[in-house]
């Protein structure tokens, strides 16, 4: 019985030949990650080891990226503490305000994560460097207090579902769409503590923003973690970003697998997730009476990438956000900012009647910089919709493409380009 | 080891964003934190839950952010197991490292009702509704998690090691 891409990755960090589904190993880690909201949590944790070094300064990146630049005094202390903590170990990758980027966003383009690598990290989106081939999954803060101090984790060899993908994508069908489509397809909890691993011709279609994205949302869908196969796409990206030797993991010809699904891209279509779960999908063609909004927010994570923010402003240029409607932009990092203000994206959103802000997770998880009142619905190009997710308990979030979330952030209403003459 | 106490009762994706809201992550007081546990969804619960109650829901408890802050605030409310179908895969980890009991059990997550009394034994697997007068056989742990279990959580048994 062969393996499976995630259990190649595995059982070469476990330093076995060979690993099968539900056995429990100990890896060692390539990468261990916090933010400013599950760090603090772990310094504390690991104030209790007995080992009160951390296992390698350049294996461990701290991105202060939820509440910053800081919202609150408490949240200005918790940044406070984990600054020194960095300064105190030396921490390499310590990323704040002025150098920082949403994690998911920023680690990949700052080159530390690379193909073959064994990454945890205390945010549950880390399963996004699956993108480059990577096994990459999220823990808590006392995983991540134990992997700074050992340089290792325990992990239960995840079975996998594969995802065969076909066809070409139509002009505005992204990433998103293909990764919403699937979690309304499987359910949140379809993929529940196993690894999702799309192959298939389909994939040459996809740009690495694309597989970012669907990678992302890998947990979503309950999984472990998603990954992709390396490609020169992916080869190139790393190459262009990192210095960091990457290593190819393919699946063995007669690996196994617990379920096997096709998707055709060339069917799909731009797809919403109504609150207050990501599978709550419909096409935009499926939405029959108009829904009214009041916030459109347009970054994060899963969509604060360059792709995704031409998408946005090809929309917006030459337009007027629909009055009364606040509109959102984030880029994810602080290069993407620079970058999408070289490109004059930054103008076109701003002429259009957006606010364009700093690199946070903010609104994505009711943080701050766009919090929804009682009643209000918001189109978000973010991961969640859960009850309460983005502010009031009675607030509403469907989650959309970059191209939807545009759209709609000029008719008021969810809208697919295709409403606009586009 | 084992559990007892009156059920609270959710249904499936009990998320970590109704367990413990982003808005108060902020706070590093347990306490403090512990007291806007579950509000979202039961704001009462804070209120009625005594030491040593059980909290019961259906799939997928404890799905979306990797915060530990949610196992944490479900343990220092008093909580002293959960039991579900199934956990996301996050909180399932972050419970057995700060040892927070869980236990999946279909059956029993499926027929225990709100105000129940329940019993768990730990090192059968055992549920008991002693309201009802049935009992259930939980998924027990791997022997590794056991370990975990024993010492109290990941940190105590690396320092053991």
């Amino acid at each position: 019985m062969g393996m499976t891409m995630t259990q190649k990755i595995l059982a070469q960090a476990a330093g076995l030949e060979k690993v099968e589904a539900g056995q429990l190993i100990e890896a060692n880690l390539d990468l261990v990650l916090g933010n400013d909201i599950t760090t603090p949590v772990a310094i504390r944790e690991m104030d209790k080891m007995t080992v009160k070094t951390v296992f390698d300064k350049d294996k461990i990146a701290l991105v202060m990226d939820h509440f910053i630049p800081n919202k609150d005094i408490k949240s200005a202390e918790n940044c406070k503490c984990v600054r020194e903590f960095a300064c105190k170990h030396d921490v390499t990758n310590y990323f704040d305000v002025g150098k920082m980027g949403i994690e998911h966003a920023l680690l990949p383009e700052q080159g530390l994560t690379v193909a073959g690598d064994v990454i945890i990290g205390a945010d549950s989106h880390t399963c996004t460097y699956g993108a480059l081939g990577a096994f990459s999954t999220g823990v808590g803060s006392t995983d991540m207090a134990a992997g700074m101090a050992t340089g290792k984790a325990w992990f239960k060899v995840p079975s996998a579902i594969k995802f065969n993908i076909v066809g070409k994508p139509s002009k505005w069908v992204s990433g998103k769409d293909v990764i919403l489509h699937i979690i309304g397809m499987i359910g949140v909890d379809g993929a529940l503590y196993k690894s999702m691993e799309f192959v298939g011709e389909g994939i040459q279609y996809l740009t690495m923003d694309d597989r970012f994205t669907i990678a992302n949302m890998a947990i979503e869908a309950g999984g472990k973690n998603g990954i992709f196969p390396v490609d020169d796409l992916a080869i190139q990206y790393m190459k262009e970003h990192s210095k960091k030797e990457y290593k190819i993991f393919e699946a063995d010809e007669d690996a196994v697998y617990d379920e096997e699904y096709t998707i055709d891209l060339s069917t799909l279509k731009s797809t919403v997730a109504f609150p207050h779960l990501p599978e709550n999908t419909k096409t935009v063609d499926e939405i029959t009476e108009d829904v009214v909004i009041d916030q459109v927010v347009i970054g994060s994570c899963t969509n604060g990438r360059m792709d995704d923010l031409r998408a946005a402003a090809e929309i917006l240029k030459g337009r007027q956000c629909k009055k009364g409607l606040r509109v959102i932009i984030i880029p994810g990092t602080q290069n993407i900012y620079l970058q999408a203000l070289e490109e004059g994206l930054i103008k076109t959103f701003i002429e259009a009647g957006a606010v364009v802000s700093t690199p946070t997770c903010g609104p994505c998880l009711g943080g701050y910089m766009g919090i929804l009142a009682a009643g209000e619905r918001c189109v978000s190009t973010t991961n969640r919709n859960f009850v309460g997710r983005m502010g009031h308990v009675d607030s509403e979030v469907y989650l959309a493409s970059p191209a939807v979330a545009a759209a709609s952030a000029i008719t008021g209403k969810i809208s697919a380009p295709a409403e606009l003459g586009l | 080891m084992q559990a007892k106490g009156t059920v609270f009762k959710y249904g499936d994706n009990v998320d970590t964003d109704v367990i413990i809201p982003a808005r108060y992550l902020a706070i590093a007081d347990k306490k403090e934190l512990a007291e806007h546990c579950m509000e979202d969804i039961d704001k009462d619960f804070v209120k009625n839950v005594k030491p040593g109650d059980i909290m019961v829901a259906n799939k997928n408890f404890g799905c979306g952010s990797s915060r530990e802050h949610a196992p944490m605030v479900i343990k220092e409310s008093g909580i002293s197991c959960v039991i579900a179908e199934t956990f996301a895969r996050i909180f399932y980890r972050n419970a057995i490292n700060i040892g927070l009991p869980i236990i999946e059990c279909v059956e029993a997550a499926r027929e225990i009702e709100a105000g129940d009394v329940v019993e768990v034994d730990f090192d059968s697997g055992i549920i008991y509704d002693r309201t009802k007068g049935t009992q259930y056989q939980g998924q027990a742990f791997p022997e590794f998690m056991q370990k975990i279990i024993k010492a109290e959580g990941l940190i105590n048994y690396i320092n053991e090691r």
